[in-house]
């Protein structure tokens, strides 16, 4: 499977992509939603909420398992797919188009993330 | 079975065996139409069928309404189902055939230890005395019920290695959630309530972080390293200056079935950073009566008895989560607790002249964490498991589930990919990632039912893609792990020759593939 270039990824299959100068869009890799299966449960934060850099920003469900969304960043979240929990299916579908999560106005950099060539050796060395 | 063997006859011979897996009806019901008829009792009902006439009234009949206050006399008959005697027979044997127990066939669902639980532990269970107390018994009418669970908790501590055992907990995760209210309590007690923060590995079972939570801690994730142990470097970094580190949880051997060979150096490095180490004892039929989590730096454990001391489980309990603690914990283990003392004038102690309290007062206890204070019925069957084996047999016991587990692991590994191939505890994780034709970990476990096998847990721990968490335990046979084996290479076989047959399994049962999305998006939770 090959990840689009222009994004940015962490090991925890998190997608970036700078959208202007400080807001990043952020979503889950196909890998990811390939990985989880059926998903049943999207739990988001809402615009304004503050994320940390490692930590949880939300949580996804499958028929499989429950897994922590964890942000790229430091920073403030600025807009939420809210169409999201309705349609789940579009992170399935359309991962990297659709399926976006959140934008966040970052405070801390994404120089160390990995780039689309780093993250699918990552994923095939596992 | 040998690698020169030709394509035709490794075909013939898995015929073979899926002929004598359907053929030996380990699983009653087996593409039976006469099992898949109607589903519930309400379906067999008749009007005005009965099976039981009793005789008429032989006094007054009163009119519910003179004696009943207002409101309590319902006013449309209730919808019963009505049967005759033998209908009702037939419909609930016909379901406990549709059931699957470790009495049926082989169950290796790994992490739950699904062991035969001997018949000895239901005769004690039974007996008279024990079956028939009442929960509110005063304790001078119940005095051996309290000296067996005084004595179970003797060899709890015995085998944790620490100090004191609370039989309170209901189940592994009460367990995890009481001690770590314990914890709580014993920071606050000196002055730490700014340490908030437990470490878990990423191979944990959920239960851990979902304690924390509710137990009001924050978690920090550890990393794994390529080998499934715990990274030294990670856990250093997310120790930090170690200021807010409330404790450490962890499961030894882990969910991948391996011990953790650092694990003294990590117990030390939370005792450094002034927590507490926190075991999960779910894998503690791979070490009972080998290692104890004291000796290594466990400060608080739970046991699962239903897993490691045979209780039947599965079907939802009961259980029993015990907890073991070390001293600096032991002041706040919930209330009541047991205590042994020589008997009074006048009192009728045991044989050696004991007597047992049921204890309150105990002014750092975090309280009461349950109506009452154990599963008594579990606590029997663990103390007759326990003394049936003895401390021989129990470490029998540990040899032979780490025995089963390699020996499965060594014949499978030419089979499906184990991801950490190494020797193991009790139980190792294969994984389903990269077969051909596109089959996951569910269309194996799916299939498996077909072949009269309960399917090995699948997707978890969740580091491993595919997941196939396969634990044997003790009490199987080499001929029935030979079955085992015999069966996943023709199932195997099945992915390259036949993989539609195995995506769409479950074929000879009576439901296939329920749709799971639907089952949590929209639950029906009444008929």
């Amino acid at each position: 499977m090959t990840s689009p270039t222009d994004l940015k990824y962490t090991e925890s299959h998190e997608w970036i992509r700078k959208d202007d100068d400080d807001v990043l869009v952020i979503g889950i890799t196909a890998h990811a939603a390939e990985s989880l299966s059926d998903l049943v449960f999207l739990d988001l934060p809402e615009a304004g909420d503050s994320v940390t850099a490692g930590e949880g920003f939300g949580e996804i469900e499958s028929v499989k398992a429950v897994s922590d969304l964890k942000s790229p960043v430091d920073g403030e979240v600025v807009a939420v797919n809210d169409a999201l929990p309705d349609n789940l299916g579009a992170i399935n579908s359309d991962p990297y188009g659709e399926g976006w999560m959140i934008k966040v106005r970052a405070t801390s950099s994404i120089e160390n993330l990995m780039d689309s060539e780093a993250y699918d050796k990552s994923v095939a060395d596992a | 079975m040998t690698s020169t063997d030709s394509h035709v006859g490794q075909d013939d011979h898995n015929v073979a065996v899926a002929r004598t897996a359907f053929a030996r009806a380990d699983y009653p019901g087996a593409a039976d139409a006469e099992h898949q008829g109607p589903v519930t009792i309400f379906d067999i009902s008749v009007p005005g069928r009965r099976a039981v006439r009793p005789p008429p009234l032989q006094v007054p009949a009163v009119d519910a309404n003179s004696v009943l206050p207002a409101g309590s006399v319902r006013k449309e008959r209730a919808d019963l189902p009505e049967v005759g005697e033998l209908d009702a027979m037939r419909h609930y044997t016909r379901l406990s055939t549709l059931n699957f127990s470790i009495a049926n066939a082989f169950y290796p669902l790994g992490s739950c230890t699904m062991k035969y639980n001997p018949l000895i532990n239901e005769r004690v269970a039974g007996i008279e005395g024990q079956a028939n107390l009442h929960p509110m018994q005063p304790d001078d009418e119940c005095q051996g019920m309290l000296e067996l669970c005084w004595r179970t908790q003797q060899v709890l501590i015995e085998i944790s290695g620490l100090d004191d055992v609370s039989i309170h907990p209901a189940a592994g995760a009460h367990g995890e959630l009481t001690a770590l209210m314990c914890m709580r309590a014993a920071l606050d007690d000196r002055g730490d309530q700014h340490k908030m923060v437990i470490l878990i590995p990423d191979s944990a079972h959920g239960t851990n972080p979902a304690s924390c939570t509710m137990a009001g801690f924050s978690t920090r994730e550890l990393k794994s390293n390529k080998s499934g142990r715990v990274d030294m470097d990670d856990l250093a970094t997310k120790i930090g200056d170690g200021k807010d580190i409330a404790g450490l949880m962890i499961t030894n051997p882990s969910t991948l079935g391996l011990f953790e060979p650092n694990i003294k150096v990590i117990c030390e490095k939370i005792h450094e950073a002034g927590g507490f180490v926190y075991m999960d004892g779910a894998n503690m039929n791979a070490i009972v009566g080998k290692a104890r989590p004291g000796d290594f730096g466990v400060d608080v454990m739970h046991y699962n008895l239903h897993k490691t001391f045979s209780q039947p489980h599965g079907g939802g309990g009961p259980g029993a989560g015990p907890i073991a603690v070390r001293e600096t914990l032991a002041p706040y283990l919930p209330v009541p607790k047991i205590e042994r003392r020589d008997a009074k004038d006048g009192e009728n102690g045991n044989d050696d002249g004991h007597w047992f309290d049921t204890i309150w007062s105990s002014p750092k206890s975090i309280g009461r964490t349950r109506g009452f204070m154990t599963n008594a019925g579990v606590m029997v069957r663990s103390y007759t498991y326990i003394r049936a084996n003895g401390s021989d047999g129990l470490k029998a016991v540990a040899e032979n589930a780490v025995i089963n587990a390699n020996y499965l692991r060594a014949r499978l590994r030419d089979v499906f990919r184990v991801w950490i191939d190494e020797p193991c505890m009790h139980e190792f994780v294969a994984t389903a990632k990269g077969l051909p034709n596109d089959i996951k970990a569910t269309d194996i476990a799916k299939r498996l039912i077909d072949y009269g096998i309960h399917p090995p847990t699948i997707y978890f721990p969740l580091i491993v893609p595919e997941a196939l968490m396969i634990e044997p335990t003790e009490t199987e046979s080499k001929e029935t792990l030979d079955h085992f084996v015999e069966v996943m290479k023709a199932l195997r076989a099945e992915i390259d020759s036949d993989p539609q047959t195995v995506k769409t399994a479950p074929h000879t049962r009576s439901i296939g593939r329920p749709d799971e999305v639907a089952a949590v998006k929209n639950p029906r939770v009444t008929a």
